[in-house]
């Protein structure tokens, strides 16, 4: 089981407040992800679940029990760290059992244990190698290996993938979601990248200054997003956001469209502008055009398009996904 | 851009390498064959340096007559035994600035460093006074603690750049893992910090048995260890170069010996925080 609820939990460095009072709710088996931009509060916030840091206020349960003042080690939490936090004087064997060790498990079945996890996270002929000798993404898989052996009450994984090369990123992010399709466990995942929130979430927590911006799956985030700052976080390319006169004639403060929902056409449209720079990536092409008097709106594509810089367009939104937002930023109805 | 080197540069730099390592060298090759002299040719002007009658009398002299056994076994258990007092101090010292770092411990570490910058014969009065009303002129402990609180700064200074960088993450994993303070100290940090450990205490070890200031001025006979042997060499009835060079070279060889088998860890320690 791993239920966690934070109820209005804060963190204050001295005079400054990282996180204001916070509720969450993290049900058991779920696959959450805090993502936000760097500097708002998301690894502090796991850093307090995992009791890594003392929280300022609030209280934090695990499963119903309080366990606001317990220490990391009575928790049932396991953590894996962006650096990877290998004890580098240890065999990877020795990595693996040493949560058992510290719990008393019997050795035989610690082996059992780390034969399991190994031969799931293809480390077999490694087991006997200091961590120095293994690469990047080999280190990576001995922390969760080492996390996986203690079968904890959830995973905390911060910003796990950070120090891998792009290929290998996409690889382990496959290998952490079956992980959590077989496990069923609670994870809870910290990330910059909303590509890694949108593929591998059950539920996306987005915070920005310590405040939580909104909660919700992926696709709830991407069809309704609560305001600007989520509007403009969640997606890729970003969503475009026009001021102005033209948002008064949808009677809003801001509209927005994302690139996938413009219609492209060089004879007619709602917006005429033209082409500043496209990006051909094969499948899709990306065009940013400039639109006079709304600025520059991104403009998604298919592969075949054939515009260049300067090039006369006309971008016509689709109204169904056009988001209006009020003058304080909130969405509107 | 990686600097090109010719094969003409390179065998420059090799030899300009030689020569620097010569005269460095120097001085104890020639401490090492006069040694081997006999009296007369040891004082000889110009020196000597080859086609000499080699003989082991100044050796032979030395031992016996002036009992080199016991400045060695003082010299033994004063550089052991301030590095062991000093270790026990500064182990915990830099410990606790290195994990509990304040606002203040930079400072604090600072402050350690300025009191080498004072020199030591500014307060050799003091001491030597303060030794006396205690009794503990010319005793091995005198000695002990003296040059404990001398090398004090340098070894916490040391070990505290050695656990600073032991990662945080690496600790907080292992907390993770279930380890209470206990189990982390003695699964953990302890085997990621004895190597730094280990270069300090050599280091500790060669700087204490070197020292000669203090143990010439605060040793007469009892707690004298071997710089006090080889100064008693030059004495005012005329000098006895052999005998001095031998007294030298048995008085340097041990710590040679340990400090060529423990080059690699020394050198680590030296340079530690340097390169990385």
């Amino acid at each position: 089981m791993g239920r966690i609820t934070l109820d209005k939990v804060k963190k204050a460095f001295g005079e400054v407040e990282v996180i204001p009072p916070l509720d969450l709710t993290i049900e058991d088996g779920e696959f959450v992800v805090f993502v936000g931009p760097s500097g708002c509060g998301k690894s502090t916030l796991l850093r307090l679940i995992a009791g890594l840091e003392d929280v300022s206020g609030g209280q934090i349960r695990i499963d119903g029990q309080d366990a606001t003042h317990a220490p990391p080690s009575k928790r049932g939490l396991a953590m894996v760290f962006q650096s990877y936090a290998l004890y580098p004087h240890m065999s990877v064997r020795k990595n693996i059992a040493f949560p058992m060790k510290m719990a008393g498990v019997p050795q035989e079945e610690q082996n059992r244990k780390i034969d399991a996890a190994a031969k799931a996270l293809n480390l077999t002929d490694y087991l006997e190698r200091r961590p120095g000798q293994l690469s990047g993404g080999q280190r990576q898989r001995v922390a969760i290996g080492r996390a996986i052996v203690r079968e904890p009450a959830a995973f905390l994984f911060d910003e796990p993938l950070s120090n891998l090369d792009a290929a290998l990123r996409v690889g382990m992010r496959l290998e952490i979601s079956e992980l959590h399709e077989r496990l069923k466990t609670t994870m809870i995942y910290v990330t910059h990248d909303q590509v890694e929130a949108m593929t591998m979430a059950d539920k996306i927590v987005v915070l920005r200054a310590g405040v939580i911006e909104q909660v919700g799956s992926p696709l709830e985030l991407y069809r309704t997003p609560r305001n600007l700052f989520v509007a403009g976080f969640i997606g890729s390319p970003k969503m475009n956001l026009i001021q102005g006169q033209e948002a008064k004639k949808y009677s809003a403060g801001t509209i927005g469209i994302r690139p996938e929902h413009c219609l492209l056409s060089t004879d007619s449209g709602t917006w005429e502008g033209t082409v500043v720079v496209s990006e051909h990536l094969g499948s899709d092409t990306f065009l940013y055009v400039d639109l006079k008097d709304h600025g520059t709106v991104t403009v998604r594509g298919n592969g075949e398009v054939s515009l260049h810089h300067g090039d006369r367009v006309f971008i016509t939104p689709d109204m169904e996904k056009l988001h209006r937002f009020d003058d304080k930023g909130l969405r509107m109805p | 851009m990686a600097r090109v080197v010719t094969p003409a540069q390179k065998s420059i730099n090799t030899a300009a390498a030689w020569v620097v390592a010569l005269i460095i060298f120097f001085p104890i090759l020639w401490t090492f064959l006069t040694s081997f002299k006999p009296e007369e040719v040891a004082v000889a002007s110009p020196p000597v340096f080859v086609g000499f009658d080699w003989t082991m009398q100044n050796y032979h002299d030395v031992i016996a007559q002036r009992g080199y056994g016991s400045y060695f076994w003082n010299s033994v258990v004063i550089s052991v035994g301030s590095t062991v007092l000093g270790m026990i101090i500064a182990i915990p010292a830099a410990w606790a600035m290195a994990f509990v770092h304040g606002k203040r411990t930079k400072d604090l570490l600072m402050w350690m460093l300025s009191t080498k910058m004072m020199p030591a014969a500014g307060v050799l009065v003091p001491i030597y006074l303060m030794g006396k009303s205690l009794g503990l002129i010319d005793t091995r402990f005198m000695l002990m603690i003296v040059l404990m609180l001398m090398n004090l700064p340098i070894i916490v200074w040391m070990l505290y750049t050695y656990f600073r960088e032991i990662p945080g993450d690496i600790l907080e994993a292992a907390r993770m893992d279930g380890a209470n303070l206990m189990s982390e100290i003695l699964y953990v940090l302890t085997p990621m910090a004895i190597p730094g450990i280990a270069s300090t205490l050599l280091l500790n070890v060669i700087l204490a048995w070197n020292e000669s200031f203090w143990t010439l001025n605060l040793t007469t006979f009892q707690a004298a260890p071997l710089t006090k042997f080889i100064a008693g060499f030059s004495s005012p009835q005329g000098l006895f170069y052999g005998k001095l060079s031998a007294a030298s070279v048995m008085a340097i060889v041990p710590i040679m010996v340990i400090g060529w088998f423990s080059q690699k860890q020394l050198v680590r320690g030296l340079t530690f925080g340097a390169v990385k």
